[in-house]
């Protein structure tokens, strides 16, 4: 019989150990990052980076995205949607983490986009047809051209404009930044320099709503 | 006299299991909390490592000194596989022979404990002190 409470304790001690260890680390790392937020703010807003919400909006919510990547193709409806019901609050802000092989390529095509001012329709598109183009096990990068027309996009533009070197510089300081904020998997939020400590849209939908209330008290 | 060896060797095989478990916690923390990505060989690891933690608790109630028979089989060919992985690690066995250059590569260094604390290194010394405890315990059982 002893034995058996021998077990059972250690087995809970192990568990406990676990979970406090990963509260402190995780709190460690929330705290090192809040850190980089003001000493550094650059790490998560680039001048490059794409936007979308007011200028003037207090919560800004970055997220480190990959074209290639399906999760970020279901959250990309749902982040608009937060965005849209609080008009002017909140400010979105894209950063590069093509962690996906070859994802690079469609970074280019949408920075390419960017310069005909067709960034969020080709992102949609993207997102839209990734089921075609962006299998596991046999990605077929160049079956997007035959979706990008339905972007209005000049697709001819974009095959030159994409291999502009500038673009290349920009992901390899997006991946810096992404390795520097301790992101290995896309997406990857923060709100206002707060890191999304566990995955899912509930999560970010409370971290987003605690800055909300935290920078608009009075609404 | 008897009563006091089984006890000993009741403890030899909960330390065992000991071991197994905190690795497999560890483990898990690396890959779920820290998000270190595991690679090929780390998977091999973890495949012979997990299952560890079950048997020899099983064999722990009651008492069964056959489960060395089970778990040892896992215990080899885990340490075998961590001892491989060092030996990349520590670029012993060239690159061009690793089998996991696509994807996560094998010889990323995550940590570095006291300067030779690697994750693989820890792995070998896990699945060599469950090694040692086995053939201790199997020494102990079949006199």
């Amino acid at each position: 019989m002893k034995t058996h409470i021998t077990f059972a304790i250690t087995v809970l001690v192990l568990i406990l150990a676990f979970m406090i260890g990963s509260s402190y680390y995780k709190g460690k790392q929330a705290e090192k990052i809040d850190f980089l937020a003001q000493e550094n703010a650059e790490l998560f807003v680039r001048n490059h980076s794409q936007t979308l919400g007011s200028d003037d909006a207090k919560v800004y919510l970055i997220e480190f995205m990959d074209p290639a990547c399906e999760t970020c193709a279901a959250f990309s409806s749902f982040v608009k949607q937060i965005i849209a019901t609080n008009p002017g609050k909140i400010k979105l802000v894209l950063r590069y983490a093509p962690f996906h092989e070859g994802a690079d390529y469609f970074v280019k095509i949408l920075e390419a986009a960017k310069k005909q001012g067709k960034y969020w329709e080709t992102l949609d598109v993207m997102y839209n047809t990734q089921p075609y183009w962006a299998s596991h096990h046999n990605p077929q990068p160049q079956k997007i051209w035959q979706f990008l027309p339905k972007a209005g996009v000049d697709v001819e533009r974009i095959r030159k404009d994409m291999n502009d070197p500038a673009i290349e510089k920009m992901i390899d300081q997006d991946l810096a930044d992404a390795k520097m904020l301790n992101v290995r998997k896309t997406p990857g939020f923060f709100v206002n320099g707060k890191p999304l400590q566990t995955f899912g849209s509930k999560q970010l939908l409370q971290l987003v709503e605690s800055e909300l209330t935290a920078n608009y008290p009075n609404q | 006299m008897t009563y006091l060896n089984e006890k000993i060797n009741w403890n030899i095989l909960f330390l065992c299991w000991l071991i197994a478990s905190i690795s497999a916690m560890g483990s898990l923390f690396f890959s779920s909390v820290m998000e270190f990505a595991p690679c090929v060989l780390c998977w091999y690891q973890r495949i012979f490592l997990f299952p560890l933690v079950l048997i020899l608790a099983i064999g722990l109630f009651p008492f069964d000194k056959k489960v060395v028979k089970y778990a040892f089989p896992l215990a080899i060919v885990g340490w075998l596989t961590a001892a491989y992985h060092n030996l990349l690690y520590a670029g012993i066995i060239p690159e061009s022979i690793k089998p996991c250059s696509k994807g996560i590569s094998c010889t990323e260094e995550y940590i570095n404990l006291l300067g030779f604390l690697s994750i693989p290194m820890l792995s070998l010394l896990s699945f060599s002190t469950i090694i040692t405890l086995l053939i201790i315990l199997y020494k102990r059982t079949s006199k």
